[in-house]
């Protein structure tokens, strides 16, 4: 959007000087070059982006033998979908999914909750300290998770939360620095008559966040529902350390273990990490336009 | 006055939970990792206060994590800059002028940030089989014999620079959302002094870009300190150690020798790096800054 209007502008401005004008065919040809040019340098890197995904899903399709062919083959001969079949045989696949989708939803859940009542705390309502406490929390971003790793466990472990998903979960009833700031700079765009007008009529603060900010921010929150959903799907080092036997184990710890074995079963891995990623680039691609806003959002601002 | 003590009310209550999480989640088990950092303690017996013992052993005699730091450092220097290098560069081409299909472009950088830890090793490992991997196969049509990637100490970090700018679309977003910023006015000004393509990036483009330089340089670090799934799936901090970077000497301290004192030590050595840096990195940017 931003970027139309200075174009337009330097074609004003090369309307005006008139010697610019004569060198314009010279120009157009030199820019179609380079514009070919810069084409084929981005589909380059596009194919070194693209081929290691076309390269899983060739893998998981071949067969033993031609997995470790060299030459390596390209397209598998007779395209092996016992792979697949096999892959939810081989271990406890739905119910690993179960466990994962346990703690992907109830984390999504609190990260709604939790964030978007912080944040309105930080952005609509004026108050002392505000502006001081919410440097902490922007300081808690850069904060490793190594550092606070050792103590959550031996706490968690302390109330015999260790095994269970509550470690998982919990926390993120309680706030996320980075959903803080996302939310916070969102909800300092809404403009500030629209809260008052609520209170005028008598509106409770709690009653402007739940029936004027909250529906207003229905797009950013999907942000954060999606942004949640991948880090959990995701989520290795988490499950690793707080889950301990196999009937809770995510699907990653599944896998993991699966990889572990000696000699494993590569073809059967490779179907199980493509049925792993598909779901997330398609709700990708339904949602793409809420990725990259959160993201330009945080690092143009941040 | 009545306002503003309701106010200040209201506000504490809508930011209570995330004060109860400070509070739990993260200042407690800070300070007591600094406390456990001073002790002996092995989950059996109770926390044995020993100083600075741990500190000492970890910085004097543990010639390990002195390869773990070097490892690590190597990711941060060797690997960020190329990352960073390479991310501006294709924000810069996808940023000219009328190019069709940028919405494209930035699906397919993007995705890779999206596969699960687990699936990302598994693909990793066979991109970069040395004898039927992709990448070592395109290398031989050229007529180079690949190296052994993940199998080479030498190789094994430059296979993880490979796969951290490979998910790197979180900063090819940034540098683009942060060049749309930049006025367009400057490049024509740029233009009618003639100043060439290469002028105009180290002039311009670059200074304009700081900001999102310097937090994507923060950011990355972080992220270098932090990686630990791909380390310890993919090669186990092998060949030779030459992987084993600091969260995964860090967990294993912790929960495979039960060392907790000593690997509380190691947390707290790398907040104060992560500080360092961090600070290093804002001063560094003020200097190299044109402007302000």
């Amino acid at each position: 959007m931003k970027m139309t209007l200075p174009v337009e502008q330097s074609k004003h401005q090369r309307n005006i000087l008139p010697n610019q004008r004569q060198t314009t065919t010279l120009s157009k040809v030199n820019k179609n070059m380079s514009k070919l040019f810069v084409y084929l340098i981005l589909i380059l890197f596009s194919l070194a982006f693209v081929v290691p995904f076309l390269w899983l899903i060739s893998g998981s399709l071949k067969d033993s033998s031609e997995l470790f062919a060299n030459p390596p083959v390209w397209i598998p001969e007779a395209l092996n979908w016992s792979n697949y079949k096999e892959a939810f045989s081989a271990f406890p696949f739905f119910l690993y999914l179960k466990n994962t989708l346990i703690v992907v939803v109830f984390t999504c859940i609190g990260a709604v909750l939790s964030n978007s009542l912080i944040a309105y705390g930080f952005s609509r309502i004026e108050w002392k300290y505000r502006d001081g406490i919410f440097i902490i929390v922007l300081a808690t971003l850069m904060l490793p998770f190594q550092v606070i790793m050792i103590p959550l466990f031996l706490l968690f472990k302390e109330i015999g939360w260790i095994g269970s998903f509550y470690p998982l979960i919990v926390p993120h009833f309680f706030g996320n620095a980075f959903f803080i700031f996302l939310l916070r700079q969102f909800f300092k765009g809404i403009p500030k008559e629209l809260s008052e007008a609520a209170k005028m009529d008598g509106a409770s603060e709690f009653t402007v966040f739940w029936k004027v900010i909250l529906p207003l921010s229905k797009p950013i929150l999907a942000t954060v529902v999606i942004f949640q959903f991948i880090e959990a799907w995701r989520d290795f080092l988490g499950p690793l350390i707080f889950l301990s036997d196999n009937s809770h184990y995510t699907l990653s710890l599944g896998v993991q273990q699966i990889m572990s074995q000696n000699d494993p079963r590569w073809g059967l891995l490779m179907a199980i990490g493509v049925a792993m990623t598909l779901p997330i680039i398609i709700i990708f691609f339904f949602l793409q336009r809420y990725f990259i806003e959160g993201i330009t959002f945080t690092g143009s601002k941040g | 006055m009545n306002i503003q003590k309701r106010n200040l009310r209201n506000g504490l209550l809508f930011i209570s939970p995330w004060i109860f999480g400070f509070l739990c989640f993260t200042a407690y088990p800070m300070f007591s990792s600094l406390y456990y950092s001073l002790t002996e303690y092995n989950l059996i017996a109770d926390p044995k206060y020993i100083g600075f013992a741990n500190y000492k052993q970890l910085l004097f005699e543990d010639e390990l994590f002195l390869t773990v730091l070097g490892n690590t450092l190597y990711m941060i220097f060797v690997g960020l800059t190329i990352t960073t290098v390479v991310t501006i560069f294709i924000a810069i081409l996808l940023n000219t002028k009328n190019i069709k299909g940028i919405s494209f472009f930035r699906v397919v950088f993007f995705i890779p940030t999206l596969v699960p830890f687990v699936v990302l090793a598994i693909l990793w490992i066979w991109v970069l089989q040395p004898d039927s991997g992709v990448v070592n196969s395109i290398l031989g049509i050229v007529g180079i014999d690949g190296p052994g990637w993940f199998s080479s100490p030498t190789w094994a970090k430059p296979g993880f620079i490979l796969m951290s700018i490979w998910m790197s679309g979180n900063m090819i977003l940034i540098y683009l959302a942060a060049l749309g910023d930049i006025p367009k006015s400057l490049y024509e000004a740029a233009s009618i002094d003639g100043a060439n393509v290469i002028q105009k990036v180290f002039h311009i483009t670059l200074p304009g870009l700081r900001p999102a330089i310097l937090f994507n340089s923060i950011t990355g670090m972080i992220a270098v300190f932090q990686s630990f799934a791909e380390a310890f799936i993919i090669t186990d901090g092998g060949p030779d150690n030459s992987t084993l970077f600091y969260s995964l000497y860090l967990y294993r301290n912790a929960f495979q020798y039960f060392d907790m004192g000593y690997a509380s030590a190691q947390a707290w050595i790398l907040l104060i790096i992560a500080l360092l840096m961090t600070t290093a990195f804002f001063k560094l940017s003020k200097r190299w800054g044109f402007e302000d």
